[in-house]
């Protein structure tokens, strides 16, 4: 990518020497710097409980760090939760418009951005349908949809696929890719799934168990589009091993 | 279309004999014991106590003098469990939505409807006597003392238990208290406010016939009814007014599990089995 990631100050998210420690004195995160500008997608995977969270929340705004500052374009931040968190009382058409309603879009461009939305997460035909009748990975897709109607500038994801199927991931990988490509955002994506980072991001960070710090970077070359074979290559093999080989050792 | 429509036929009226079967059984076991307790143990002399029930249908139903007594006094009970039910929605929701809006309301609000939920009703009566008189306001009153608590409860429970996730989401896009109660706080309430509303509206019923003992005046309602009956050993009349006002109970119980499902069941799965 031909954005600088040493951190010129116009990054759509930066983080300087951000550090959390929460009321019960459990220190979260510690020292975290670097920045996501537009066009990059950044992975964070990291052992559980090591505060990557904790690191979306501070970054969308929903908590304050206690030391360092967070810069970020927050205006129609795009927030794609680890569950789809979907409204039970409304239709996925519903629930793709409720942050074009928040913002007071009118109802005619409400629907069309909503349709447009549905179209792009394959959602199609499934408009009138309620939560309840959708399956895991639709939800997500719904969710995803939701996240995509205000054409975010920056776009997080905290674990979003972790409780749907290998298959369905790969698929929403794929399409989470293809977003990527076509909305341009500035991504910051959290997993657990070392295949998945790699697949998906142009950097993968390495954190550190409790308190949280960035402890290895990783720049992916790979060109896109990433198509599925991609995820057989050799190379993408041995990458997935370096990062796995110092996740590992931020264990200890 | 029409293959797989016949093919699940059978099982639909199956499922509907399974439904409808057991209850019938049941129902004439219990119409065969009735007779056998009037007829078999009673002794002649003894049987005003309990009269077998081709009896009770024919001077308590069919005869339209006292039929239509029960109907109106029925009627009479049913408007005042009505009215209780609307009054005691309008403040358990009312109290409910100030309730969830701060802590400290709830704190201070929680401990007194607790007390009056655990007052017996006898005690109060008096006093209700007192401030409403003993006409159709004081059976209200009764209607609404019991039937306020299960609506603040469940409605309160209802409001506070909106995903966190949603909320962090409105949060994320500036959501102001009244979009938030109303799109998020209120909808994400109505099952339970629902539940709350069925255990009321029986209540309700309850206080009614309840209130009917104590406070007479103005137009019988049903407990009036009842006790004239009993006084009077009409013990045909008397059982047609009981099974008439069980048949109220269970009429109001099914229309708001009917309301239930016409406001919510679309997107949201019953979990009672009650219909
Ligand atoms: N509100 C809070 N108060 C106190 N401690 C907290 C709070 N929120 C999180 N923590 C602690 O901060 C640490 C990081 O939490 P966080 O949820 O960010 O982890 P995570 O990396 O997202 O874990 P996982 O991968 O399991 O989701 C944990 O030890 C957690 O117990
Ligand atoms: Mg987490």
């Amino acid at each position: 990518m031909e954005s600088d990631r040493t951190g010129s100050a116009t990054g759509s998210l930066a983080f300087e020497e951000t550090g959390m420690v929460f009321p019960d004195g459990t220190e979260a995160l510690q020292g975290i710097s670097f920045t996501v500008d537009k066009g990059e997608f950044v992975t964070v995977v990291g052992p559980s409980g090591c505060g990557k969270s904790t690191l979306l929340r501070i970054a969308s705004g929903l908590l304050e760090p206690t030391s360092g500052s967070v810069r970020a374009d927050r205006d129609q931040l795009g927030y794609v939760f680890q569950d789809a968190t979907l409204m039970d009382w409304r239709t996925v058409r519903g629930n793709v418009e409720l942050l074009a309603e928040l913002h007071g879009i009118g109802s005619k461009e409400r629907e069309r951005i909503a349709a447009e939305a549905i179209e792009l997460v394959g959602l199609s035909g499934f408009e009138g349908h309620y939560p309840k009748a959708l399956s895991g990975g639709m939800k997500m897709r719904c969710s995803l949809a939701r996240s995509l109607t205000l054409k975010p500038p920056v776009f997080l994801f905290d674990e979003p696929f972790a409780a749907v199927d290998e298959i369905t991931r790969e698929h929403l990988n794929d399409e989470t890719q293809r977003l990527f490509r076509t909305e341009e955002f500035a991504g910051l994506f959290i997993t657990h799934s070392i295949s998945e980072a790699v697949f998906l991001s142009t950097r993968v960070l390495v954190m550190s168990a409790r308190p949280g710090r960035i402890v290895e970077e990783f720049d992916i070359s790979f060109d896109y589009p990433r198509l599925p074979e991609l995820r057989f290559d050799p190379s993408f093999a041995e990458l997935c091993g370096q990062v796995s080989l110092r996740l590992r050792g931020s264990h200890a | 279309m029409t293959g797989r429509s016949a093919v699940q036929k059978p099982g639909a009226v199956r499922s509907l004999t399974e439904r409808i079967l057991p209850p019938i059984v049941l129902g004439s076991g219990f119409v065969c014991i009735w007779y056998l307790l009037s007829y078999g143990l009673l002794e002649p002399r003894r049987r005003f106590l309990l009269r077998p029930p081709h009896q009770v249908v024919k001077v308590g139903f069919l005869d339209w003098d006292n039929f239509s007594d029960i109907l109106e006094s029925l009627w009479s009970s049913t408007k005042v469990a009505m009215i209780g039910l609307a009054i005691a929605i309008c403040i358990g929701l009312i109290l409910a939505i100030m309730m969830s809006q701060a802590k400290i309301v709830e704190r201070a609000i929680f401990p007194f409807m607790v007390t009056l939920q655990s007052i017996p009703i006898l005690a109060i009566v008096p006093l209700i006597a007192f401030w409403f008189g003993t006409g159709q306001r004081s059976r209200v009153v009764v209607c609404v003392i019991i039937s306020l608590f299960p609506i603040i409860v469940n409605t309160l429970f209802g409001l506070q238990s909106a995903d966190r996730g949603l909320h962090d989401l409105l949060t994320l896009h500036h959501a102001d208290r009244v979009t938030r109660m109303r799109k998020l706080m209120f909808p994400n309430a109505l099952p339970a406010v629902f539940a709350g509303l069925r255990i009321s509206a029986g209540l309700s019923v309850i206080g009614a016939i309840v209130g009917d003992f104590f406070f007479g005046r103005g137009d019988a309602g049903i407990g009036q009814l009842l006790r004239r009956y009993a006084n009077q050993l009409a013990g045909e009349e008397l059982l047609a007014a009981v099974i008439m006002s069980s048949a109220l109970g269970v009429t109001v119980f099914l229309s708001f599990g009917w309301l239930q499902q016409r406001a919510i069941g679309r997107w949201h799965e019953t979990t009672t089995g009650a219909n």
